[in-house]
């Protein structure tokens, strides 16, 4: 079964590398729409990051999962890194159920047969939307579609690429380039054969705060959401370095200063 | 130099320690007294600074394995827990991680240091073998360090190094596959990998931290070389250690930092592959392979050969050879301020081996981009000078090269008074 699945993906890529051998279809350059966090001094835009947080929720994590972000990570109570206050962020993680200790009886079900569940704690993780990899396989066509904790990072481009490929579709493919079935055309990524479904639509979340919900704002603002996620100390380090550059560079001109008077009676 | 020991114990205690454990005169005679050639430039601080990043890699690496989880089911998670959860655990790993790099930048610029001013030669040889080993060591660690967070690179860095070892089964068929099982503990890079290279990669630094110990002692019985190359005549060619080059050091070891500090603090993901934050998966290749930076110079000498056990052999020659390096290099002249011709090869090593380090980065049926010009030749021509320089050009030019005439002194050179210019330019 396994094996005729392998055979059947490996007949299509075969036959789309045929299709396409006259294509060169390396990815195009990321689009650089520039980023609230960009600069040595700048910091993740507040706003942008709540807006990119219910991107994440209400489109993204309906296959994608986060898990090594901590709910508790979002609160920004007692020095946190997060966006929200900490009733807010406990509120959000209640909103989730997350698989619960076996009971006092040693039952794992309940009695239908169903896990035991309880409403997440700020401890917890987010939950992934698929119980395991095959799973997520399952319900995607075949493809896996990749934990977002650290994507920006783990992707050459970082939030130029995530924002170019989530922005990259409905695009006319050029004449001769084939788009494989539970494929769909997309000329940021390597291939141009990508698994994802175009994932924004206009207006496809309401923003509390009355942005309008372009996909070309909602692209943005998750990315900046997912920018956060895969480093949320970025800030505390921009800060730290500043006061490190600023001691750094006032001791090198002491220690210059010094250097030359000691070495004045030598020259 | 050995034997100038100028200590004089103040205090009672003083006195006491000193008939039973001169702790304090070693202290004394090799960090304050210590008779150091006047004219040391810039290139000479990088010894100091080798030691302080030994330092901080120590400091920052014993600190990150209280936290670290050396399994391959836990071992990037847990990286990841450092980084959001530890605190300042972000600045440990991010210390620690570009730390690698700016120890090589500044064991490269040693090692360059000591090849242009000559300071392999007698009675350095020691001094500078010793040295080979502890850059040899530092390369091991440092790979053994990037498999720690088991990202994509880290895994597969680990399966094709481990892989070398199985090209013995060439010479003995059978062989290389057991060494190389053995190495991995298992029939593929695993668990018990990681944990052993977790073991060697807290080992290591301490062995080159004792090896620091004997380079330091060897470089205190000859004495600094110094730009000149001349040896030492008297008194007025040196000044104490301290304050002197306490101070000079100290100064561009802030300058170092400073730089360091640029990269942890604004550009901390900026010498690393993004595929090393996908976790290691056995089943799925990266398009591209590449070590750290550091190491690219010999991934493309490789790279560069057809023939696998050749390319291993190549690989390994490359250090090896910096062994021999004081018995290669015929010439009697030290630095190659007096040598015209060597001074020219030199840099063209240079060249080269930057040169080699761009081709590492690429796969060996890359082309220069914009040009359709193969890399492949370039990486075996680069391969080939790296060899040459060491084989044929250093025996070659100490017997046809004629060097430059030296000043007297260190003191004349410097000053310009005191004794007549040897080196002043011909009339």
């Amino acid at each position: 079964m396994r094996f005729s699945r392998l055979a059947l993906a490996l007949g299509f890529s075969l036959a789309a590398s045929a299709a396409n051998a006259a294509l060169d279809t390396s990815p195009l350059p990321p689009k650089k729409p520039g980023w609230s966090f960009d600069g040595p001094l700048d910091m993740y835009d507040r706003a942008s990051l709540q807006r990119g947080f219910q991107v994440y929720k209400e489109v993204c994590s309906t296959c994608h999962s986060l898990n090594r972000v901590a709910f508790a990570a979002l609160s920004s109570d007692n020095g946190g890194y997060g966006f929200f206050t900490g009733p807010q962020a406990k509120a959000i993680a209640a909103g989730y159920k997350v698989p619960a200790d076996p009971n006092d009886k040693g039952e794992t079900t309940d009695e239908k047969g169903q896990p035991l569940m309880r409403p997440g704690i700020t401890a917890d993780h987010f939950p992934p939307p698929f119980p395991n990899e095959q799973a997520a396989r399952a319900s995607n066509a075949g493809a896996l579609p990749p934990d977002l904790s650290v994507i920006v990072k783990a992707r050459a481009g970082g939030p130029d690429y995530v924002y170019s490929i989530l922005t990259g579709f409905h695009q006319k493919p050029p004449a001769g380039f084939t788009v494989l079935p539970n494929k769909y055309y997309n000329p940021y990524f390597n291939g141009w054969n990508i698994s994802m479904p175009p994932p924004l639509a206009p207006n496809q979340v309401t923003f509390s705060d009355g942005t309008k919900a372009t996909v070309d704002q909602m692209a943005h603002d998750v990315v900046t959401f997912l920018s956060w996620a895969a480093e949320p100390t970025m800030e505390d380090r921009k800060r730290i370095g500043f006061g490190v550059m600023l001691f750094l560079l006032a001791f090198a001109g002491i220690l210059y200063l010094s250097y030359r008077r000691i070495w004045a009676d030598i020259h | 130099m050995a034997g100038h020991s100028t200590y004089v114990p103040k205090t009672r205690f003083a006195k006491w320690l000193d008939s039973r454990l001169p702790i304090l005169r070693l202290a004394n005679d090799t960090m304050t007294t210590f008779p150091t050639p006047r004219n040391l430039n810039v290139w000479y601080s990088f010894g100091g600074i080798l030691t302080f990043m030994l330092g901080i890699q120590i400091v920052t690496g014993i600190v990150l394995a209280m936290h670290y989880v050396p399994s391959a089911d836990k071992a990037f998670d847990s990286v990841e827990n450092i980084m959001r959860d530890v605190n300042y655990g972000w600045l440990l790993r991010y210390l620690h991680s570009n730390g690698a790099s700016f120890f090589f930048l500044a064991v490269y610029l040693h090692i360059f240091r000591g090849l242009y001013y000559g300071s392999y030669k007698a009675p350095r040889e020691i001094l500078w073998i010793i040295g080979v080993l502890i850059y040899v060591l530092m390369i091991a660690t440092a790979f053994l360090g990037y498999t720690l967070p088991w990202g994509q690179m880290s895994f597969w860095a680990a399966t094709v190094i481990t892989n070398l070892f199985s090209s013995i089964d060439q010479v003995l068929p059978g062989a290389g596959t057991h060494i190389t099982q053995w190495l991995w503990g298992g029939f593929a890079v695993g668990d018990p990998t990681l944990n052993r290279f977790f073991s060697l990669h807290y080992l290591l630094p301490f062995v080159i931290a004792g090896l620091v110990v004997l380079h330091i002692w060897a470089l205190h019985v000859p004495g600094n070389n110094n730009p000149l190359g001349i040896d030492v005549k008297g008194p007025q060619d040196t000044v104490p250690f301290h304050p002197y080059y306490t101070v000079k050091d100290a100064f561009y070891l802030c300058l170092f930092v400073i730089l360091y500090a640029i990269v942890v603090f604004y550009l901390p993901n900026s010498l690393v592959e993004p595929d090393n934050y996908v976790p290691a998966n056995p089943l799925v290749t990266p398009p591209e392979i590449v070590p750290e930076w550091y190491l690219l110079p010999f991934y493309a000498m490789l790279r560069s050969i057809p023939q696998k056990l050749f390319g291993v052999i190549v690989l390994f020659g490359a250090l090896a050879v910096l062994v021999f390096v004081p018995w290669l290099d015929t010439s009697r002249v030290r630095s190659m301020r007096f040598r015209p011709l060597a001074k020219q090869f030199f840099w063209a090593l240079v060249v080269d081996c930057l040169l080699l380090g761009y081709l590492g980065a690429h796969r060996p049926d890359a082309v220069f981009p914009g040009t359709g010009i193969p890399m492949l030749p370039f990486a075996r021509l680069g391969t080939a000078y790296y060899y040459a320089y060491f084989l044929l050009i250093l025996p070659l030019l100490g017997i046809f090269e004629t060097p430059k005439p030296l000043p007297a002194t260190i003191a004349t050179s410097v000053t310009g008074h005191g004794v007549e210019q040897v080196n002043a330019p011909a009339e």
